[in-house]
């Protein structure tokens, strides 16, 4: 039980001390609030003249003073069934949180037990419809893999596009080729590239981002004023980003304080509540936490994923968006990263993951995220599981394929027309066919390095993109680049959860509320959308097996007359189902059902027997089928065979559904094993004994992986049943 | 509805591909106007969002001042930076040059920083 991965995480004795205490800690103070002529005067029990910088902030900007006595005097209990409860909307909870200090929510989250954080998941999300973000970066900094990779990201339906550097200078490049691979994965997708401030705003106001995350809130004085910020500072940096036209979030969540060692003993959801306060005080419309580079420090201890999961609803609670975190691998185990994600895609969050990490795990300049390039078929499939939205379509791989490779020659189209690098036709191949920046082979670093000089130094701004789009030859996307310009400038997605959907109309807070009330009320996936939910690539219907068995098909086993019953001792019938030799070729194990007959006919023929093959016409059941074999054979002994490849041994005494041995596990069944129950078969005819066959049995999830070809071959077989057709002998040429 | 400009005053509507053939775009057209802002500010409001209001306010302010000016008061409100002196002396200047509440901001932190030692 050692070696189980889960066992590769570390877990925390829990220690308020420490700040490692998830929901509640001994030091947290009792939520309080006490209004003297409109000015708050002692809020969580600290009076106005020891406010430090956050309180201070909270207190004079962050509360609505007019429900302040209404709400305070609400018990947790009683606010906390509020949240959940369906006949208090959305609007009543905003307006309720809005005058609720910090200790106050985070104690009645704790009230929340996980089903209801759920709920009040569901209900509180600003946006209607859910949606995701992914993050898009490599190690080399590659702008063609970038461009390829955005335009993955855009076309599997991720609406924001985080990139990152692990060489800050490159930025203007990373920018740029994402912003060019994402027009061709779909429209109106959203680029962030996350940088130190000075850059990242200069990026946004040429227009070749659009928006941005990573402007650090922390819940201490001590560990924001280590950050190098107060709230002020911050205040401003977010009315900065919006006077450049760019949509901005704050990041925040657990753990950030106990790492830097100022968590003053204080729980992680009072310090997140601290934080999240914060957030509305200074007016940014977003909030992404839920751990974030913390989430693993939370997962240590006890109640950690429910805190996480709290710190998203308390962002809602305050009428902001959430950006809900899982972007952060928090364990080396496959069923703890997926118990700690599941319940958030499951509620529904404005964005599921404040990255998904599109990209390998190893280019993910963020650190891996929870999830990852590998689980994308993963979380289709649950999304489909769930039949829910979290965001994601399937995207057909040859689409995939062409998509890349328009985006990588585009992006070397744009470099090489505006003077910034040269890429070559190898080049170009080798990013649209990698799975990450390790199969480019040698990369030319300095040249992605002069190229982003060059963008800064010559001030190159998305018209100039644009330009070079259009003079390439790229009139659509030029077009496009073009409207996402003129939709950016109506202010419209900074508002609070703003996205734009691929028709450029903006989702938001204003123009998409949530109006969940109850079952039968709020975000349903669109018939359309719910059709993108369930067609994942790997689904498979009756057609497309019929196909997969035709192109099996030979030209053996002929219908040769109509069976007779046999008067040979030694004669044995091998029955077939009805569309073996007609719909039916290869059964479950891979093995050809002509290969299946050659290798019973030779175990018969080895101990002296002769065998037939008829197939019937009229019972798609093995008993019957090999009840009806043995009954036309002359030694009374016959074997079933499914095309499937399931088989069994009968005696024309037995009721149909007793047999002598079965092989019941088909997908299992080996050559020798079909050989050895010819033998057997032939001993039971001649009154020996038989050597039983021992089915194979493995720890294979065999239901999962057999089942829906199990119940389309059996409609193959069923549609060729006939029972006015009766037995027929199939030609033995070729099998013997 | 009104009609949507850049900080240029250049109609959104004015902003084709055409127009980029034939070098008629600029930065300036590209940036948000402090109408829009003022528009955005509006409808947070009304929306339960009155810190946002707030913020898209600040912001319409903003857009007056060039990037470096811009950047350069973020640095001065970092902690450690400025004297409270020096933090009044900005709030004064801002509000002469039509940012009162930038200016309100910028005098506010320097009352609080004086008092939580986050001066220079």
């Amino acid at each position: 039980m050692d070696k189980q991965r889960v066992n590769l995480d570390g877990f925390a004795v829990e220690n308020p001390e420490l700040g490692l205490a998830a929901m509640r800690s001994p030091n947290d103070p009792e939520p309080g609030l006490v209004v003297k002529d409109g000015r708050v005067t002692e809020l969580d029990g600290v009076p106005e003249a020891e406010f430090d910088s956050i309180d201070t902030y909270i207190a004079r900007h962050g509360l609505d003073l007019t429900v302040a006595d209404e709400v305070m005097a609400l018990t947790d209990v009683a606010f906390a069934r509020l949240l959940v409860d369906p006949a208090v909307p959305r609007a009543e909870i905003i307006r309720l949180s809005a005058g609720a200090t910090p200790a106050k929510l985070a104690r009645v989250l704790a009230v929340l037990r996980p089903p209801e954080l759920g709920l009040a998941m569901t209900k509180l999300r600003a946006r209607r419809t859910p949606s995701n973000q992914a993050h898009v970066t490599n190690r080399l900094d590659d702008p063609l893999l970038l461009a390829a990779d955005s335009a993955t990201a855009a076309a599997f339906g991720f609406r924001e596009v985080e990139t990152t550097v692990p060489v800050l200078a490159d930025a203007p490049s990373n920018a740029v080729a994402c912003l060019i691979g994402a027009a061709f994965g779909a429209d109106g997708v959203l680029i962030q590239c996350s940088v130190e401030e000075a850059l990242e705003l200069e990026l946004g106001m040429r227009g070749l981002t659009s928006y941005a995350e990573t402007v650090s809130l922390y819940g201490t004085e001590q560990v924001f004023t280590d950050g190098d910020d107060t709230p002020w500072s911050k205040a401003f940096l977010t009315s900065a980003y919006a006077s450049r036209g760019m949509k901005m979030r704050v990041s925040s969540g657990a753990g950030a304080e106990v790492l830097m060692a100022g968590a003053q003993g204080q729980s992680m959801l009072y310090l997140e509540a601290r934080c999240v306060a914060l957030a509305r005080a200074i007016g940014a419309q977003g909030v992404q936490n839920g751990g974030i580079d913390g989430a693993s420090v939370a997962a240590a201890v006890p109640s950690g994923l429910r805190e996480l999961m709290s710190e998203n609803v308390m962002v809602m609670m305050r009428n902001l968006e959430s950006c809900s975190g899982n972007d952060a691998l928090m364990s080396e185990s496959d069923m703890r990263r997926t118990s700690r994600t599941l319940p958030i895609v499951l509620a529904g969050s404005d964005f599921a993951f404040s990255g998904f990490g599109s990209v390998q795990r190893y280019d993910n300049m963020f650190g891996p995220s929870n999830f990852n390039a590998e689980d994308i078929d993963d979380f289709l499939a649950m999304q489909r599981d769930w039949g829910i939205d979290g965001g994601l379509r399937t995207v057909a791989p040859a689409r995939i394929g062409e998509l890349r490779r328009e985006a990588a020659q585009a992006c070397r189209a744009v470099y090489a027309h505006l003077g910034l690098a040269d890429f070559t036709d190898e080049h170009v191949g080798l990013a649209v066919d990698a799975a990450g920046s390790k199969d480019l082979g040698e990369a030319d670093t300095l040249a992605v390095l002069s190229a982003a000089h060059a963008i800064r130094q010559r001030g190159l701004t998305v018209v100039d993109i644009v330009a070079a789009l259009d003079e390439c030859g790229y009139f659509e996307m030029a077009e496009r680049t073009m409207a996402f310009v003129r939709a950016r400038l109506t202010g419209d997605y900074l508002q609070t959860s703003a996205i734009f959907d691929e028709q450029l109309k903006v989702l938001s807070l204003i123009t998409d509320p949530n109006d969940y009330a109850g079952p039968g009320t709020g975000y349903v996936p669109s018939a359309e959308r719910q059709r993108e939910i369930d067609a994942i690539r790997q689904a498979r219907g009756v057609d497309d097996l019929r196909a997969v068995q035709a192109r099996s098909a030979v030209a053996m086993l002929a219908a040769t007359g109509a069976a007779r019953p046999g008067q040979d001792p030694r004669d044995v019938v091998i029955g077939v189902s009805p569309a073996v030799g007609r719909d039916v070729w290869r059964c479950l194990s891979g093995l050809a059902v002509t290969d299946v007959l050659s290798e019973m006919l030779a175990g018969l023929e080895e101990e002296g027997c002769t065998g037939r093959v008829v197939r019937f016409n009229d019972s798609v059941d093995l008993g019957r089928i090999g009840l009806a074999a043995a009954r036309l054979a002359g030694s009374g002994i016959g074997i079933g065979l499914q095309g499937k490849g399931t088989a069994l041994i009968h005696r024309r005494d037995l009721a149909p559904l007793a047999n002598l041995e079965l092989y019941s596990v088909a997908p299992s069944v080996t050559p020798e094993l079909y050989r050895l129950l010819g033998a057997n078969a032939a001993r039971h005819a001649k009154g020996g004994t038989p050597d039983p066959a021992r089915n194979p049995y493995s720890d294979e999830a065999i239901e999962a992986r057999y089942h829906t070809t199990v119940i389309a071959l059996m409609e193959l077989e069923r549609r060729r049943m006939d029972p006015a057709v009766p037995p027929e002998e199939l030609s033995l040429e070729g099998l013997k | 509805m009104t009609e949507i400009r850049g900080l240029s005053g250049k109609p959104v509507a004015d902003l084709t591909l055409e127009a980029v053939r034939a070098g008629e775009v600029s930065l300036s057209d590209l940036r948000i106007h402090p109408e829009t802002l003022e528009r955005q500010a509006v409808l947070a409001e009304q929306h339960a969002n009155p810190q946002l209001a707030d913020n898209l306010r600040r912001a319409a302010e903003l857009t007056q001042l060039p990037d470096d000016e811009v950047l350069g008061i973020y640095e001065a409100l970092r902690p450690g930076r400025s004297t409270a002196g020096q933090l009044t002396a900005l709030a004064g200047s801002l509000a002469g040059r039509g940012l009162p509440r930038c200016a309100a901001l910028v005098a506010e932190a320097a009352e609080v920083y004086a008092r939580r030692g986050l001066t220079a």
